[in-house]
């Protein structure tokens, strides 16, 4: 025998690789009109290695204080070899990760695939999708820019509405009553320590049930199957899918390549804490429905604060979506289809409001 | 009388219900007449004299706390009445120019308005006999004084232009003094009224910052660059070093009003010097002339330095909009900038060579920012090659991967039912 395959089965004594090789080798997944959909996942996990890699190297050059935060990146843009192409991938690829969740969330949603026995699947998938939210605000304010102080001040202002822990949330996330070096040394504990750490933890857990479960099938194509067994399909998932994630893994390196080169994201302005926020202050693109939204509610309804209701309307929102397992659980048919139609109804309504943040005057 | 008195007495409110010791009499009756008798309660009411407790008796006489007429109005109570034109600044002067008195008000005001006013224009004709130049009620209104600082004044900055033109710009009443009345068509065109009107800035001269206020009168020909240098102080001391100052002198012309004229001053251009058409340096100088060839090389440096900054910002711009990080460049173009100020400051000494020195040091400066923008655009290129041999590279991988997977496939399908 080889020196590396005696190397190969010391390690498998001890780590028991054949039974990870066994199961890889006997993955299966489901082929149909909506298999594509299932590339989500990866491509979020993707965009996430690529977070962790390129926020390592940032890290390297970052210094997380008032004084020193922007002119660190200033100098990572300009100084540090290729250090603008680092950063602006790092920008681009955070914003494509919270697209691809989302994608992966609505594509989830849709095709039925938290039903049971997948509930768990859902719940870590959705925190994760919020941790994801999370890394982005956090991440925001690092570059210490006007519009990054401006959109936390904003940002937290909501936090700290919901009513009764709103003021001391608003503390925690700020560290004292208003966004200063505190905030931006908190943020960056969340975004580089406190989060990863969370994430990784609830990565591993979903892609444990994942691998436990297998890959959904949508009902309407599940029973098409057991009307027609013979229509089954499916491929492996090595190294057939796998080579196909590949694939998707190197178009989306391409756009990040492509935005990054052509589009790199901007140093913006210094901060100052006492200057007034630029007018038009708003926040990233996958806030802006709720910002928006908030802007249409009335300043009173009723007795209560409009703002408030507002903020409290898309908690429980939210809530409700997370929960939806537990609501449609596939027994009732007429609970599927207006769960779909809230669904279709929530993506519209994100769409529109997003459009209308953008391009009305 | 008799019938004013009555229709007096039918309006006048009930006396009884009065505190005496807050009755004004005088504006009870007065602000229910019409003109020239009338008198506006509320803007008397937020005048400083009525805020001050000054009431209609410190400048009238008379008793303003008594409701009967002949009293209120009598000798006995001293009224004067209508205050002729001639004694207004006597009479404000009475307050304004003792000191001590004025201290119990305002200890930081001024106490030499009526002095000054004696040594005006206004008030050296107002001396021979003249009551149609400005007095104190003029410019202060008579029952609606309030302190300059205050936006409704009509001494506040942004209204004085306004106030001196009443007259000034009235060609029919001052068509006996044969003096412009165009002082505020021209001052309405001019840098001045921008910054004061538009930009809000309330430093910016208006008539009685050159003119004087209570002193008003042209400076002479000799003082206006003392005038201007109360702010242009570097302009005026380069102006004292060049030769124009003894030549203007012996000519009699205005130092600073002869190139940039007085009321409508444009915003100076770098073709305001050299030897064009439209340069003020032509209107004297001629081809050939030491000053001629001055002009035209203090022209040609300004030029030169507004070309080269130009140059640098173009391709800072364009390497920004490419992507490159060019902040430190577009700091340090600042510095160029200010080196063309300076020496458009400079070139008030009239000295070429003193110009040049301040041209050289803004050039070494476009130089590095050129070059700056240079290495910015190289950068970009670079990039885009390397994002070109990146996208062939992916291009490739997966055009390989399709391949291997069709071939894999082709041999094995690894598709379970």
């Amino acid at each position: 025998m080889s020196a590396a395959g005696r190397v190969k089965d010391w390690l498998d004594e001890r780590f028991g690789w054949h039974e990870i090789r066994t199961f890889i080798e006997h993955k299966t997944v489901p082929v149909h009109r909506f298999s594509y959909w299932y590339f989500l996942g990866g491509m979020t996990l993707f965009l996430f290695t690529i977070q962790v890699i390129t926020g390592i190297l940032l890290l390297l050059y970052y210094r997380p204080t008032p004084n020193d935060a922007f002119e660190s990146v200033q100098y990572i843009m300009t100084q540090v070899p290729f250090g603008w192409l680092i950063r602006s991938i790092h920008s681009w690829s955070a914003n494509l990760m919270v697209f691809t969740a989302a994608a992966h969330m609505f594509s989830v949603f849709f095709l039925k695939s938290y039903r049971k026995p997948r509930e768990l699947t859902w719940l870590s998938g959705m925190l994760l999708l919020f941790l994801t939210l999370g890394f982005g605000f956090s991440g925001y304010l690092l570059p210490w820019n006007t519009l990054s102080f401006f959109a936390t001040k904003v940002g937290t202002d909501i936090a700290g509405l919901m009513p009764g822990l709103g003021p001391w949330i608003l503390t925690f996330l700020r560290g004292g009553e208003d966004v200063t070096g505190a905030t931006l040394t908190r943020f960056f504990g969340f975004h580089v320590a406190v989060l990863p750490g969370i994430a990784a933890t609830l990565i591993a857990l979903h892609l444990l049930l994942v691998q436990r479960f297998g890959m959904s099938v949508p009902p309407s194509v599940e029973a098409a199957w057991q009307a027609r067994p013979g229509d089954r399909k499916e491929i492996r998932f090595f190294p057939n899918f796998l080579l196909r994630e590949l694939m998707a893994w190197y178009v989306v390196l391409a756009i990040l390549g492509g935005l990054a080169a052509l589009k790199p994201w901007e140093l913006g302005v210094k901060a100052d804490p006492f200057g007034a926020a630029p007018p038009g202050i708003r926040p990233e693109w996958y806030f802006m429905f709720m910002f928006q939204s908030l802007k249409f509610i009335p300043a009173k309804i009723w007795i209560f604060d409009g703002e408030l209701l507002g903020v409290m309307g898309f908690g429980a929102a939210f809530l409700a979506w997370t929960l939806v397992p537990f609501f449609d659980t596939g027994r009732r048919g007429w609970v599927q289809k207006f769960v779909t139609g809230v669904g279709v109804f929530g993506l519209g309504f994100i769409g529109v409001m997003t459009l209308y943040a953008y391009t009305a005057k | 009388m008799l019938s004013v008195g009555a229709a007096l007495m039918l309006v006048a409110p009930p006396l009884a219900a009065q505190n005496k010791a807050n009755l004004n009499t005088c504006l009870d009756c007065h602000s229910q007449l019409d003109a020239p008798f009338g008198v506006n309660a509320a803007e008397f009411s937020n005048s400083i004299h009525a805020q001050k407790g000054l009431g209609c008796p410190s400048c009238h006489g008379g008793d303003s706390s008594s409701d009967d007429m002949t009293k209120a109005m009598g000798k006995a109570a001293g009224f004067k009445g209508h205050i002729d034109r001639a004694q207004v600044p006597a009479l404000c002067g009475k307050c304004h120019s003792d000191a001590a008195y004025m201290r119990g008000f305002n200890p930081s005001l001024r106490t030499d308005q009526f002095s000054q006013y004696q040594t005006s224009v206004h008030g050296q004709r107002l001396a021979k006999g003249d009551t149609h130049v400005a007095v104190c009620v003029d410019c202060h209104t008579t029952h609606n004084i309030r302190p300059p600082k205050d936006p409704a004044s009509s001494v506040y900055p942004t209204n004085v232009a306004q106030t001196c033109t009443r007259c000034h710009a009235n060609a029919e009443y001052m068509k006996d003094y044969k003096i412009p009345t165009n002082q505020l068509a021209l001052y309405n065109t001019s840098v001045h009224h921008e910054a004061l009107a538009v930009q809000e800035d309330l430093s910016a001269p208006t008539c009685s910052t050159c003119h004087g206020s209570h002193g008003a009168a042209p400076p002479g020909v000799a003082s206006v660059e003392h005038v201007c240098s109360t702010c242009h102080v570097f302009q005026q001391q380069l102006f004292d070093t060049s030769p124009h100052k003894a030549i203007f002198a012996a000519m009699n012309l205005g130092g600073c009003i002869t190139c940039h004229t007085n009321h409508g001053i444009q915003r100076p251009s770098d073709a305001l010097i050299g030897t064009a058409n439209g340069a003020v340096c032509v209107t004297c100088h001629t081809e050939g002339d030491a000053g001629y060839q001055g002009a035209a090389a203090m022209h040609a440096s300004l030029v030169k330095l507004g070309d080269e900054i130009g140059r640098s910002e173009q391709l800072l711009l364009r390497a920004e909009k490419a992507g490159v990080e060019v902040s430190d460049a577009k700091l340090a173009l600042a510095e160029a900038r200010d080196s063309l100020t300076k020496a458009r400051v400079t070139i008030h000494s009239a000295n070429p060579d003193a110009v040049d020195k301040d041209i050289q040091a803004g050039l070494k400066v476009t130089q590095k920012t050129y070059q700056a923008g240079l290495t910015a655009i190289t950068e970009s290129k670079y990039r885009r090659r390397g994002l070109g041999i990146s996208l062939i590279t992916i291009l490739i991988v997966l055009i390989a991967l399709a391949v291997f997977i069709s071939k894999l496939e082709a041999r094995n399908p690894g598709i379970t039912k």
